[in-house]
């Protein structure tokens, strides 16, 4: 399990963004996770109560938003869902997708600072 | 009175960190025209013998070394160190894989120049180091015999994080009667196009077109450096 050391990078990343910008506090840390980034929801949202603990991220919400996987499916030329990730093939036409072009994301994407 | 919270964008990879170190070990990496494989597998289906007899086999026309990511212990290097290839272990302590940063420190006082491959074994954990570039050329996913058919579907993200997927101990497939066509279909439904070497590092099954496969990446990565 290594979501606590992701937490903790969360709640790095948010503060140095927070500071920079003079805001006294984070109410919410919004990120964007894919399925192929490697990281477990649950186990991250537990792991990120801890990592706020005695910093400026104290009481804050991580809302996380789910992304599917996205790939080229060079059958149909286009972008297209996967039928799942124990299956990487085009969700429409049934052809393997070797080239992922979302999944991966771990990315803060927006802070809701205090003022 | 209370203000409202303010929306600020940011869009910054969390683990930006690591990725920014990664990047520059591959710099390195390709500037000192060395190969570097990363190795990624469950404990015990067999990185650190394979990884001993490719170093063994390797030794006499090439120039290798290896790093070894481990929790706890020296075992690994000097299991390793018996190839007479420089090893040098990295100890976790309790974290769970290995990072960029730790493969930095760890090539301290190592000339690059010196060497034509890298071998960085990592800690035995099919979860965590999906997550983490190391900076390598290819990562190497290894799936014994022992271990079951449907690993690659129960870990999906490791398995398509991999180039190129290694099952081992076949000298063992007869007697746990191992249905190589069902694995072979699962690496390839979570990572399709993946190319696929079963061998014995016990018997030396499958190591030839293994070996061959490796100094022909070699080549085209050096071509490419001088470029």
């Amino acid at each position: 399990m290594h979501e606590l050391s992701i937490a903790m990078s969360i709640v790095d990343l948010a503060r140095e963004e927070a500071e920079s910008r003079g805001a006294p506090g984070v109410d919410v840390v919004h990120l964007k996770l894919g399925p192929l980034s490697g990281v477990v929801k649950e186990a991250l949202l537990f792991s990120y109560e801890i990592a706020c603990q005695q910093t400026l991220l104290e009481g804050s919400k991580l809302l996380i938003e789910e992304v599917p996987i996205v790939a080229n499916c060079p059958t149909c030329g286009e972008r297209r869902h996967v039928q799942s990730i124990q299956s990487l093939r085009c969700a429409e036409c049934g052809t393997p997708t070797p080239e992922i072009l979302e999944g991966r994301e771990l990315m803060v994407t927006a802070l809701e600072l205090r003022q | 009175m209370t203000l409202e919270p303010r929306l600020v964008q940011v869009r910054k990879n969390v683990l930006k960190q690591n990725d920014v170190i990664a990047r520059g070990l591959r710099e390195r990496f390709r500037e000192a025209g060395v190969l570097v494989v990363s190795l990624v597998s469950s404990p015990g289906s067999g990185k650190t013998a394979f990884l001993e007899k490719t170093l063994t086999l390797l030794q006499p026309r090439c120039r290798v070394a290896a790093l070894v990511g481990d929790l706890a212990t020296e075992n690994d290097a000097a299991r390793l160190a018996r190839s007479r290839a420089p090893v040098k272990q990295i100890i976790t302590g309790t974290i769970c894989h290995l990072e960029a940063a730790m493969v930095q420190n760890a090539l301290d006082g190592w000339d690059l120049n010196d060497l034509d491959f890298l071998f960085i074994e990592n800690v035995g954990n099919l979860v965590c180091p999906s997550s983490y570039d190391l900076g390598e050329d290819l990562r190497f996913v290894l799936l014994s015999v022992t271990e079951g058919e449907d690993k690659p579907l129960k870990y999906p993200t490791i398995f398509n994080s991999a180039d190129v997927a290694i099952i081992t101990k076949s000298d063992l497939a007869v007697v746990v009667e191992f249905d190589e066509g069902a694995a072979r279909r699962n690496i390839q439904a979570v990572r399709p196009g993946i190319e696929v070497f079963r061998l014995s590092a016990k018997t030396g099954e499958g190591m030839t077109e293994y070996l061959e496969f490796l100094e022909s990446r070699r080549t085209r990565s050096r071509a490419s450096a001088s470029v």
